[in-house]
């Protein structure tokens, strides 16, 4: 019997949707996803209530399910990330249950344990063949890894593969095989390129940004770490990239030979792979047309699933052999918890995504982040929702110098000895207080609005309603 | 001890809050050519309480005013002076008759705050030909003055010639203005680089103007800053050369002997005093651990 089906809604008809199920989405198509709207949409026209929405990560893009969230087509939203207008809904109280956040380790482990319970998997899949043999490496809507849709395929019910790019059987070079699929669409477009990946990833010329990624940079030879065999990641975004550009140079000069580079992978970590700096990239996701050309031809870029990237209840994974990260933060308190899931005043901007993961697993976790930004200080007394816990926090660096946890006083010798900036994470806290003042504290709803899981099951945080006027 | 001066528009409170953490030894907040004449009013203000509220401020802070032959001068010193800047950087400056007359004009304003007179210096920028030709007595005019400060674009428009990355055209004035500046016990600050870009190039240029004996650089872009200390810094061979010269003095002295030789050379006055300027310098830049 043919697995293609004609539309979306026919498929979850197939599949046996019905009021109450739990359905999962995958984020490898970012801010140009179609799917999940699509999807959503015909939820609605079927009449079907009560949906739990278990996706990896939600953006702007995905906003017009908040109509859904309203008429109680979707009551509960299972994710790691809740961007633009979607984090603001969850906060505003537009879903009728507890939104959970947990992190894109915890994620996998949940699902591989049972407390997750996909129905029905919608994958969308830039490249398929009619069986589903399918992959994010190929096709106009290429996004390259399909790491976080893995753990998704192996355990739902029921597998809906919804691609815009169906092939002759076999695609050969699939990342999720036919054997986990049970219906095959095809549709117009499952996404808009522009949004998917970029066509290159540029590295910030913010002076303050460059400082930032200069200490990062800087930290990370004088930690002891550096030396062959040295692991890595980071991040896509303004300072993060520049640290990374900075290791280059310090890797290349000083002949370093590294194991791998942990991602979400940019061309720029393509290029320190090419360059000699690592052995390998380990991919769970692109978030560039470079990266996607790297992990179709380079057998040394190899495309992992969440699973092994982060999941704590994994026989290993990839987060607890890395030996330095850099991370972002939108507050740090004094004892070093970060918040990446709300913003200054309190609304859901965000999530923990790996954050928390890769924290707990490398051995030097450092947040670079700037001193003041839009004219609110980065350091409080207490940060409004722990991401991060701070036990798990070795360094933040700011353009105004860096502070150690004071739990890791071998770092902290180190870089003294270094003669880098090292300062109490108090006085960098006043410093800021002197330039910008003391921001009011935060009014916040009495109602919850999510709960923030930390990776091995514990509640974390919990996030109240906050209305934008 | 200058070896860089980086502009920061005085308009823009982004640069002005970040500004002290890029290592320039010196901020020059300008109110000059960076601030649009319809932006001249705020950012006096934003200038003078970023002054306010960078009293404990561990580098050198400079002002730079518009120019006199412009309406906004006076009203720039009135502004800032107040707030004790440690030096005002005033444009144009082509004789030692526009130095005394702002030099009157911040003594009037000294005064009138109750402030010490003479207590904020000047750094004249020279961008004429007449103010080349006129260096010496510039930086003979007042005891306000701490160093001359080139301003190589300007100058080259003065000069009808085109600028360069060579920077052939402003070789005398480079080399005229080091002589005078020290001649007159003052600081000589060299011109910015202007390609953000070109580090190799921002790197060669600052060599080349430490050769000619400038202490230090303007410099226009944040990212030019750590090259150009590192430049106008003593290398681990010149310090390591000083050391030895002072130790060999030292010990000639001890052993009562006039003339001593060091690695096939003569010892003499000039070279010890280089050594001495060098590990002063070592010692100002690395502290303690020198």
């Amino acid at each position: 019997m043919s697995k293609l089906t004609a539309s979306i809604k026919d498929a979850l008809v197939s599949a046996g949707v019905r009021d109450g199920m739990t359905l999962s989405f995958h984020h490898h198509l970012r801010n140009g996803d179609a799917v999940l709207v699509m999807t959503v949409t015909a939820l609605r026209e079927l009449g079907i209530r009560d949906i739990t929405l278990s996706a990896s990560a939600l953006f702007q893009v995905h906003a017009p399910i908040i109509a859904a969230m309203e008429d109680g087509t979707i009551t509960g939203i299972e994710t790691g990330y809740a961007g633009g207008d979607m984090g603001a809904a969850i906060s505003a109280g537009k879903l009728q249950r507890k939104a959970v956040f947990r992190s894109h380790g915890h994620r996998p482990a949940d699902i591989e344990g049972g407390k997750i319970h996909i129905d029905i998997a919608v994958i969308a899949a830039p490249t398929s063949d009619p069986e589903g043999n399918c992959s994010g490496k190929y096709g106009r809507s290429a996004c390259g890894s399909l790491g976080y849709a893995m753990p998704d395929a192996q355990f739902a019910d029921r597998v809906i593969v919804v691609t815009d790019n169906l092939v002759d059987y076999p695609l050969v070079d699939f990342s999720i095989p036919e054997t986990q699929v049970d219906y095959v669409v095809t549709v117009d477009s499952i996404g808009d390129p522009r949004g998917i990946v970029s066509s290159t990833t540029r590295i910030t010329r913010d002076p303050v940004g460059l400082r930032i990624a200069k200490y990062a940079a800087d930290s990370i030879l004088h930690s002891g770490l550096l030396k062959d065999g040295f692991s890595f990641q980071t991040g896509a975004g303004g300072a993060t990239l520049a640290a990374a550009m900075y290791l280059k140079e310090i890797m290349l000069k000083k002949e370093v030979h590294g194991s791998f580079c942990m991602g979400g992978i940019t061309g720029y970590l393509v290029d320190m792979l090419e360059s000699g700096c690592f052995e390998s990239l380990m991919d769970v996701q692109c978030f560039d047309l470079t990266a996607v050309e790297s992990l179709r031809k380079n057998p040394g870029h190899r495309e992992v699933s969440a699973t092994q990237y982060a999941s704590p209840t994994a026989k290993s994974c990839i987060a607890d052999r890395l030996d330095a990260v850099i991370l972002g933060a939108t507050e740090i308190d004094t004892d070093f918890n970060v918040n990446v899931h709300t913003d200054s005043r309190g609304v859901i901007m965000g999530g923990s995504g790996g954050h928390s993961d890769v924290a707990a697993g490398a051995k030097l976790t450092i947040i670079a982040a700037p001193l003041i930004r839009a004219r609110l200080p980065l350091i409080v007394d207490r940060v409004n929702c722990i991401s991060t816990p701070g036990s798990t926090v070795d360094l933040l660096v700011t353009q105004y110098g860096m502070a150690v946890n004071p739990l890791n006083r071998e770092l902290e010798q180190r870089l003294r000895d270094a003669k880098l900036p090292v300062v109490d994470i108090r006085e960098l806290q006043a410093r800021a207080e002197n330039l910008s003042g003391r921001p009011q504290p935060l009014i916040m709803g009495d109602r919850v609005v999510a709960d923030v899981l930390y990776r091995d099951g514990s509640l974390l945080d919990q996030i109240r309603m906050k209305e934008l006027l | 001890m200058i070896r860089s001066m980086a502009f920061l528009p005085g308009n823009t409170p982004n640069m002005l809050i970040n500004g002290d953490s890029f290592g320039a030894d010196a901020l020059i907040l300008d109110l000059e050519d960076a601030v649009a004449p319809s932006q001249k009013d705020s950012a006096r203000i934003l200038v003078r309480n970023y002054l306010r509220t960078h009293k404990d401020h561990s580098g050198t802070l400079v002002v730079r005013i518009n120019s006199t032959d412009t309406d906004y001068w006076r009203e720039d010193l009135q502004a800032v002076l107040p707030e004790r800047p440690d030096c005002i950087l005033p444009t144009k400056v082509d004789g030692a008759d526009m130095v005394r007359l702002i030099c009157r004009e911040m003594e009037a304003i000294e005064r009138a705050c109750g402030m010490e007179t003479g207590s904020v210096g000047l750094m004249p920028l020279l961008e004429t030909a007449m103010g080349i030709e006129q260096a010496f007595a510039i930086a003979s005019a007042s005891p306000r003055v701490k160093a001359l400060v080139l301003g190589g674009e300007d100058l080259t428009a003065d000069l009808h010639s085109k600028r360069t990355k060579e920077g052939m055209e402003i070789l005398y004035a480079r080399t005229r203005l080091v002589c005078a500046a020290r001649a007159a016990r003052v600081e000589a600050i060299d011109t910015p680089f202007t390609d953000v870009n070109d580090m190799e190039g921002l790197r060669a240029d600052a060599a080349f103007a430490k050769g000619l004996g400038f202490g230090g650089k303007l410099v226009i872009s944040p990212r030019h800053i750590d090259t150009v200390n590192e430049v106008f810094s003593p290398s681990q061979e010149e310090i390591d050369y000083a050391r030895e010269v002072l130790h060999c003095i030292a010990e000639a002295k001890e052993n009562g002997l006039g003339v001593v030789a060091l690695r096939g050379k003569m010892i003499d006055a000039p070279i010890v005093a280089r050594a001495q300027q060098v590990f002063d310098a070592a010692r100002t830049i690395y502290g303690d651990i020198f």
